[in-house]
């Protein structure tokens, strides 16, 4: 990246950085992964907006999320069209969420489309089963999965209804100590 | 405002929409409500119609509040796209919408900064500004349409131009606050944007802000705070010794298995701060500067030793010239200075050796106290562990395969450790029998301690008959030491037997069978300290004969000299010292015993996990493929890893250490290394030869146990070397303190000789009986009052979190029976006309909500509309995750704003619709 301004502009830049938790660095830096992804279609050139998307295929094989269990989920819920296939501006945004220093409140509402698997913005039972999978590596029998999806529910669920609304998951991930600290990549 | 609860706010957050939507419909509200009146007749008809249409997505907005109502709804989901050109024909009343919404923004931003600010920094440095801003924005608010309408006046009245100037602020804010939102980047540049270029146009009437500038900087300055912090921790981590061969243990093995190596870094740490102190102050001084070796008696193997003291065999035993040096306490001379430095060796050997206790008892003490702080010992008493456990565990962090397959490890240990002690708590059954069997096995252990304890107690008289005996066989020789080696192989395991009747946890079990096998031990640790003062006693009076024998023997060789050679007035020639006459040194046997007993226990545990482990795991893994039966599944299987056997021998051992290293210093270097090697060869060992505990079970998260037993020992140990220092005189020949009375005479000597005058007086009425006295009493009362304090405070900690479980289980109740308890509600709801079937379950606030719209709108036209809007809603309001947010606020609030000509603005309250 011999010179800077020909991929963005500065007011592209100074925008992307009132809108991230990034420097104008780690922007340009953003870029270039993201051209490193698939360089035949991302354009060196963005002062334009191009409009160009990368699929999920591509993007989960990034050295930061390829041994994560929720890759697929990660991009998913980043990707506007909810098939994860991510733009550039998506992608930024998946950093800077993910960020050290993006708040827990907003981390916590990613968090909670991360993990709600079928995408009816509740945790279900369902959804559990999935991340607990995921997690062991199916290790656990179906009886341990079962109690620990019960446990889990009957720990957080406020509301009685037996699944996990927003509200539940944020008021208990509001108090996990280990949150913020795990559910941040360094990029 | 309207006073929101926690629940609410949050809910904000996600449900972007919705607070947009309040908040601005709120505002509209106030400013119809309080001055907006040239417009809001011309608006109200408006705002009838779009509220009508404001749940379909694809119809243009036509009102001003149509349009800011839409603008909050792309925010997260997919359909934002096509929603923006939408925004874009809003036309010339856009730069208002942004505005408007800009204040709505701005105020949730002013919440999250509040909310925030205990963890966010930023939130912090700005609250203050944004308290005060809240109370301007009621102000603001009631003209935010006037100005709006009148913005292009160029005249401005010094009024409009602090509404102005207040806006721009907020925009300002906006800009600052934009990343925090849980928008699509794409919206966020584009209201950015808007915000930007609305800041631009009005900041140069007004002129500059500097806001932004300095935030940059203390953004900047956060970032560089957050990133040396992070640099530091990873430097403070990285400065601890095997945390990553650590953590995969525990990652395979679960954390009990773990506590045992963290200990073992523990006990390293701790030695290797003794190891400095030893060897620091006492070792390096001496060799650096005391006397080389062969100068004086002390320092030389004496004549008839010296054909044999190179022998391999004779050094490990630590005779020979192992014993004539450094490690030892014989070696040292009792110069009271050595060297140009004139360093005070006796007394620094003196200081070293109390300082030693010193230190350990304080540093065991304080890592209690600090363990006691972190948690609460075994009760997992935190009410989200699988919950976190499941969102919390996966480090996002990871990116490397090998770390991925630990932490996969681990989790799942983890979430079976969890399983287990909810099976624990889940078991129910007959309490009374469980009783029986316990105390039952409480009496069988106790009898067995007795027994054991009796057969050492006679083992021992046993063996003092023994001593003054002849032709005794080997076993009458050895008798008790087999007979130790014995107990501690059978009591163990009798112990394990006896435990499997109690069921315990595993983590109960563990400590019980720890504090069993330790007072089995205690046994040991007697036998061996009384034969050890039986030893030191024949040795003094050894020495009583000696001393007289040498000074005889002086005389004799003087006395021999001078009638030898009658002429010479000289002096005769020296002695050779490894000729002259020596007495026993108990100090150094005492030493030797230490150390041979330390070299003989590392090899014994060294060879059983060799062989014990190693051979066997061996043997199961490669024998298997040619033998009758399954070895690894029967028998013998492959080893679990021994916790409580571990633990004690590691605890044991400190306590050999603490009371050997007085008369061999070179014992804590010993020791160091043994510990050093000892961390590599087990964590080795664990993860090739055994396989993990049947029930893995999580240690309790306090290793206070195990320090328990180490302060216990450390006190045991400190009391025979503390006698000694105090009561027994040392040897006349060898150590640093020989010709003294007493080893302590060493400090009295600094005293009178080295200190000015005064302080000799002043240790005297220090060491005045009634001081002292007083000041035990005191501190007695000390501890007394802290002691009561720090119950006071643990009942109180016991009374909130009772409190706390009440107010959840509370809170959980109420949303529990809402659905029953408001069934009135339900009945009544039916009542309406065009009630559509109720959802399967539907929300009870929703219901309640749905209830006052429904009154509302019923108000406005009874009849189909409110029907038909109940309907719309209902469907929308179940299938939302939010829905029960806008509810939980209380509905007074809410009350005075909407007129009843205006459904609309109550409607605006209502639950946005939402795409699955």
């Amino acid at each position: 990246m011999g010179n800077k301004q020909t991929i963005f502009t500065d007011e592209q830049l100074d925008a992307y950085q009132d809108c991230t938790f990034f420097t104008r660095k780690e922007i340009l830096r953003l870029h270039g992964r993201y051209h490193e992804l698939a360089p035949h279609l991302v354009p060196m050139d963005y002062t334009n907006d191009p409009d160009v998307k990368v699929p999920l295929a591509l993007i989960v094989n990034m050295p930061e999320l390829k041994e994560n269990p929720f890759r697929n989920r990660i991009v998913e819920s980043f990707s506007e069209d909810g098939q994860g296939n991510l733009s550039f501006n998506d992608f930024v945004d998946m950093f800077s969420v993910l960020s050290e220093m993006a708040p827990r409140e907003l981390k916590a509402i990613y968090a909670f489309k991360i993990y709600d698997f079928n995408v009816d913005n509740y945790i279900c039972k369902e959804d559990l089963e999935k991340t607990l999978n995921k997690l062991t590596k199916e290790e656990l029998t179906p009886e341990e999965v079962n109690l620990v999806c019960e446990k889990a529910i009957e720990e957080a669920d406020l509301d009685g209804d037996n699944k996990l609304s927003f509200a539940d998951f944020e008021n208990m991930i509001s108090r996990a100590p280990d949150f913020l600290s795990t559910f941040h990549i360094r990029i | 405002m309207p006073k929101k609860s926690d629940t609410t706010r949050k809910l904000e957050d996600v449900g972007i929409e919705i607070d947009g939507d309040v908040d601005s419909a709120e505002e509209d509200k106030k400013s119809k409500g309080k001055g907006g009146k040239k417009a809001a007749g011309g608006k109200r008809g408006k705002a009838s119609e779009d509220g009508e249409d404001e749940d379909e997505d694809d119809k243009p907005p036509k009102g001003r509040r149509a349009a800011n109502k839409k603008k909050p709804a792309p925010v997260d989901e997919e359909d934002s796209d096509d929603d923006i050109p939408q925004r874009r024909s809003a036309g010339n009343r856009r730069r208002g919408n942004v505005r408007e919404r800009g204040d709505g923004d701005k105020k949730k931003s002013g919440k999250k900064g509040r909310r925030g600010g205990k963890k966010n920094e930023k939130g912090k440095g700005k609250d203050s500004d944004k308290d005060s801003d809240k109370d301007e924005k009621k102000k603001k608010n009631s003209s935010g349409d006037e100005s709006d309408s009148d913005e292009e006046d160029e005249s401005m009245s010094e009024g409009e131009m602090a509404k102005l100037m207040e806006e721009v602020e907020e925009k300002k804010k906006l800009i600052a606050n934009i990343r925090n939102k849980p928008w699509r980047m794409r919206r966020r540049l584009k209201v950015l944007k808007e915000a930007q270029q609305f800041v631009d146009k009005f900041e140069g009437a007004l002129g500059k802000g500097k806001g932004r500038k300095l935030y940059a900087y203390k953004v900047m300055m956060m970032k560089k705070w957050i990133k040396f912090k992070r640099d530091f921790e990873n430097f403070r981590t990285a400065c601890i010794p095997w945390e990553r061969k650590i953590k995969e243990v525990e990652s395979h093995f679960g954390s009990s298995v773990a506590s045992y190596f963290i200990f073992l870094r523990w006990m390293y740490g701790m030695n290797l701060v003794l190891f400095s102190l030893t060897f620091g102050l006492v070792v390096i001084p001496e060799v650096l500067m005391g006397l080389p070796y062969g100068s004086i008696p002390r320092k030389t193997v004496p004549r008839e030793d010296q054909d044999t003291a190179m022998d391999y065999s004779v050094l490990t035993d630590f005779n020979g010239y192992c014993k004539y040096s450094v490690l030892f306490y014989g070696y040292y001379n009792n110069q009271r200075t050595i060297g140009f430095l004139k360093f005070r060796l006796p007394l620094s050997y003196l200081m070293v050796g109390i300082g030693t206790f010193g230190y350990s008892l304080m540093v065991v003490i304080r890592t209690m106290a600090k363990n006691a702080d972190v948690g609460g010992g075994d009760g997992e008493d935190n009410e989200f562990t699988f919950a976190w456990k499941m969102f919390t565990s996966w480090d996002y962090l990871i990116g490397n395969a090998e770390t991925a397959d630990n932490k996969y490890a681990s989790i799942t240990t983890s979430f079976k450790e969890s399983i287990v002690d909810e099976q624990e708590n889940q078991k129910d059954e007959n309490i009374h029998l469980r009783r029986f069997l316990r105390v039952l096995a409480n009496f069988l252990i106790t009898c067995t301690l007795g027994g054991s304890g009796y057969l050492i107690y006679f083992v021992v008289k046993r063996s003092q008959e023994f001593q003054n005996m002849d032709n005794l066989s080997w076993y009458e020789k050895n008798e008790l030491e087999i007979i130790m080696s014995l107990l501690g192989l059978v009591g163990p395991m009798l112990f394990e037997t006896i435990a499997e009747l109690e069921e315990y946890h595993p983590r109960i079990a563990l400590k019980w069978q720890l504090g069993r096998i330790f007072a089995l031990f205690l046994g040991n640790l007697y036998t061996f300290l009384l034969a050890l003062f039986d030893e030191v006693n024949a040795k003094l009076e050894e020495e009583e004969s000696i001393k007289n024998a040498s000074i005889w023997f002086l005389k004799e060789y003087y006395a021999n000299y001078t009638a030898n050679n009658p002429n010479d007035t000289g002096t005769p020639p020296p002695i050779n010292p490894a000729d002259a006459i020596r007495g026993p040194c108990w100090e150094t046997t005492v030493g030797v015993e230490f150390v041979k007993l330390t070299i003989s226990d590392i090899q014994v545990t060294y060879l059983t996990i060799l062989i014990g482990d190693f051979l066997r795991a061996f043997i199961v893994r490669f024998l298997n493929y040619c033998w009758c039966w399954d070895l690894e599944a029967g028998w013998p299987s492959y080893g679990e890893f021994d916790i409580s056997g571990n633990v004690l021998g590691l605890v044991f051992n400190q306590g050999m250490i603490w009371m050997g290293a007085f008369y061999a210093p070179g014992l804590v270097g010993i020791n160091v290394l043994r510990l050093l090697s000892s961390m590599y060869y087990q964590c080795w060992a664990v993860m090739a030869c055994n396989v993990p505990h049947e029930r893995v079970f999580k240690a309790s998260k306090s290793n206070n146990f195990y320090m328990g037993l180490l302060l216990l020992i450390l006190f045991l140990s400190l009391l025979p070397v503390v006698y000694t220092i105090m009561s027994l005189p040392p040897s006349f020949d060898c150590g640093p303190f020989s010709g003294k009375e007493r080893m302590f005479d060493v400090v009295m000597e600094t005293i009178d000789l080295d200190l000015p005058a005064f302080m000799g007086t002043l240790f005297g009425y220090v060491a005045n009986p009634g001081l002292v006295i007083s000041a035990v009493l005191l501190m007695v009362l000390a501890i007394y009052y802290l002691n009561s304090v720090s119950e006071a405070y643990k009942n109180s900690n016991n009374e909130l979190k009772k409190k706390m479980q009440m107010a959840r289980d509370e809170e959980k109740n109420r949303r529990n029976n809402k659905d029953s308890t408001n069934q009135v509600m339900k009945d009544l709801e039916d009542l309406l006309p065009n009630r559509p079937p109720t959802p399967p379950s539907p929300r009870e606030n929703i219901a309640e909500k749905n209830q006052g719209q429904g009154g509302k709108s019923a108000k406005v036209k009874p009849g189909t509309a409110g029907g038909v809007h109940l309907q719309k809603d209902v469907s929308l309001a179940s299938a939302n995750p939010n829905a029960r947010g806008p509810v939980t606020r209380a509905p007074g609030p809410r009350g005075p704003g909407p007129l009843p000509g205006q459904p609309g603005a109550g409607r605006g309250q209502g639950p946005p619709p939402r795409r699955q």
